[in-house]
């Protein structure tokens, strides 16, 4: 080894040395990217966590107060989001991994999922908006649930698709030998096999749409107070983030990055959880 | 006796696959109408601003809602603006860390594995956090350490000052695109990861084997082989930096002024729907702003089919 590498000329060598450690430096710099977010928002987050972010409403300005209705909000729309998305998700790559083989509809479908899938989240806003909010005169959760199953559609759908290629072919054809029907097949024996995958995709389209900000501004808007009712406007965690983050008050932005440090921790969480389901 | 035969036939169509395979085909075709709706919508309800302002919607830079005036310009620049400055910082440092983790750490698997996740988390971070750090942390950092000190070398060079010149604000252009670079690093780096462990091993170590560097390797083997996949996330990229919206609104400063300098503030399509969207009153204001949704929309629609093609190309050459 050593005896090659004294045949390596002085230029080759520092030219390798030199891409080598430009390269270590790069991934230091998006590792430092991460590290100082993270520690930036635990040090401004940690400072005013505490119980009552989760018994109290969001507060007028200068006055205590918490998260409540915001926390109750995301869990409302983004879980409709994902209770509206993932089925449908699941079923139309199913249709595009085992029922199309290679027809013109299920290229049509390919393309059309990969520009939703890329499609500005602000641009599904407008779209739930002229959809569920215009014509009912009124902003709604049900309008940001909307906005947040077209984001994650699109999502479920590839990764479904993906998933659903893992299944040995050999155990499908079997069950069909046996004349069983394909869709009872679909349902007790594909899903089965790679149902931790297929729940790993929904998980992280969950964690994703949960996150979002852009489509709620002018779907489910905001609200001081706790509902449970969909026809309603609801506060959100990232829209009130968002709205406190950018006021003049100082118990507002405390507030707001309480609120951060909480959003970005489940999502994490869900994040690990979601791949650890995967490794399995 | 017709009937039950006719009961039986609608029994065996529930029970057979007709009718499993007629719901999936349905949700498929479904997919695609809600696309043709969602471009059809946009048209629709901007329909008001494009009788009012015509072509030159695109080209006027006056925004000017009281006097029902609206020119998309300086978002249409601001947009593209920033997402170039985010591919140039986030390109080199995600081509980096991908050969990093993939050529590099051949022995330290583990550790490779543990920095290759760690980028990933930062793409699940949602993008209002990275407003807020970027609004708390980097404006006030970029406007005590680095801008005064660029501003006044180069403020007043001739060419220069176009790229460093403007105002230490802190907030602008090249903030938004310095964080619109961060949030687009996991993506591209994931995918630039995935393509370059696309190239067959012996064709990696039959060039090691003839005595060649890491850096012959990867630039004379490695980067011929994958460069449309390379382009494609590049692209793909870009697509995603063009749309992203919170982010940007916190600290692009949100002005309708056309672009002079990095260090000025400006403003993006997606920003400028987010900050008037809600507050829009009359006919034509909100049109303007959904007309310009429908431009961010054509605008990523292209990008995603370059990229698609680019990305599609490579998975063909990767698969002989």
């Amino acid at each position: 080894m050593d005896l090659l590498q004294g045949t390596i000329g002085f230029k080759r060598r520092f030219k390798n040395r030199l891409f080598s450690v430009s390269c270590v430096i790069a991934a230091a710099i998006a590792l430092l990217f991460f590290l100082l977010i993270l520690f930036f928002l635990i040090k401004n987050g940690m400072t005013h966590l505490n119980l009552t972010l989760f018994t109290q409403d969001t507060p007028a300005p200068q006055q205590a107060g918490g998260l409540r209705n915001a926390i109750i909000g995301s869990i409302m729309v983004s879980g409709l989001g994902i209770i509206i998305a993932a089925p449908l998700g699941i079923l139309i790559a199913t249709f595009l991994a085992n029922f199309s083989g290679k027809g013109r509809l299920a290229k049509t479908v390919r393309f059309v999922n990969d520009v939703l899938l890329s499609t500005p989240s602000i641009v599904i806003g407008l779209f739930a908006y002229s959809l569920c909010v215009r014509p009912f005169g009124h902003f709604s959760a049900f309008a940001g649930a909307v906005a947040l199953a077209m984001i994650a559609l699109p999502m479920i759908t590839r990764s479904s698709e993906d998933v659903l290629y893992l299944v040995p072919s050999m155990l499908e054809e079997s069950a069909v030998a046996m004349g069983i029907a394909r869709w009872r097949i679909t349902f007790k024996i594909v899903y089965r096999v790679v149902s931790s995958g297929l729940i790993t995709g929904s998980l992280l389209a969950f964690a994703r749409i949960s996150g979002e900000t852009a489509p709620l501004l002018f779907t489910a808007l905001n609200n001081n107070f706790t509902t449970l009712s969909f026809l309603k406007p609801v506060a959100t965690l990232p829209v009130v983030i968002y709205q406190f983050a950018l006021s003049p008050y100082k118990d507002w932005q405390n507030i707001a990055w309480a609120g951060a440090l909480l959003i970005t921790v489940a999502i994490l969480l869900l994040n690990l959880f979601a791949r650890f389901l995967a490794r399995k | 006796m017709r009937h039950s035969s006719s009961h039986i036939k609608f029994k065996r169509f529930l029970d057979g696959d007709d009718f499993f395979k007629f719901i999936i085909r349905g949700l498929a075709i479904l997919l695609v109408i809600l696309f043709v709706f969602l471009l059809v919508y946009l048209i629709r309800l901007s329909l008001p601003n494009i009788k009012h302002s015509g072509f030159s919607f695109l080209w006027s830079q006056n925004w000017s809602p009281a006097q029902n005036q609206f020119g998309a310009l300086p978002a249409i620049i601001g947009t593209l603006v920033t997402a170039i400055i985010s591919i140039i910082i986030a390109v080199p440092i995600s081509i980096g860390s991908a050969v990093l983790i993939t050529h590099m750490l051949v022995k330290h698997r583990k550790t490779a594995r543990v920095i290759a996740r760690l980028i990933e988390l930062l793409a699940g971070i949602p993008s209002i956090i990275y407003g807020m750090w970027g609004l708390f942390f980097l404006v006030p950092f970029l406007q005590t350490h680095i801008q005064p000190g660029l501003i006044n070398r180069f403020g007043s060079v001739p060419v220069l000052k176009f790229f460093l010149g403007g105002l230490p604000l802190g907030i602008g252009i090249f903030t938004a695109g310095l964080v619109l670079a961060i949030m687009i690093i996991p993506l591209i780096s994931s995918m630039m990861r995935d393509i370059i462990s696309s190239v067959p091993k012996e064709l990696i170590e039959s060039t090691y084997s003839i005595g060649a560097t890491r850096w012959e390797v990867i630039r004379h083997v490695v980067i011929p082989y994958i460069r449309a996949g390379l382009l494609g996330s590049v692209i793909l990229g870009f697509g995603r930096a063009l749309g992203e919206t919170m982010a940007v609104t916190f600290v692009i400063g949100n002005s309708h002024q056309l672009f002079t300098a990095l260090f000025m503030p400006g403003t993006t399509i997606s920003a400028t729907i987010a900050n008037e969207f809600t507050e829009a009153t009359g006919h034509i204001y909100p049109a303007a702003l959904i007309e310009l949704g429908l431009i961010l929309f054509v605008i990523t629609f292209i990008i995603i089919s370059l990229s698609r093609y680019l990305l599609h190309h490579t998975k063909i050459k990767g698969r002989i």
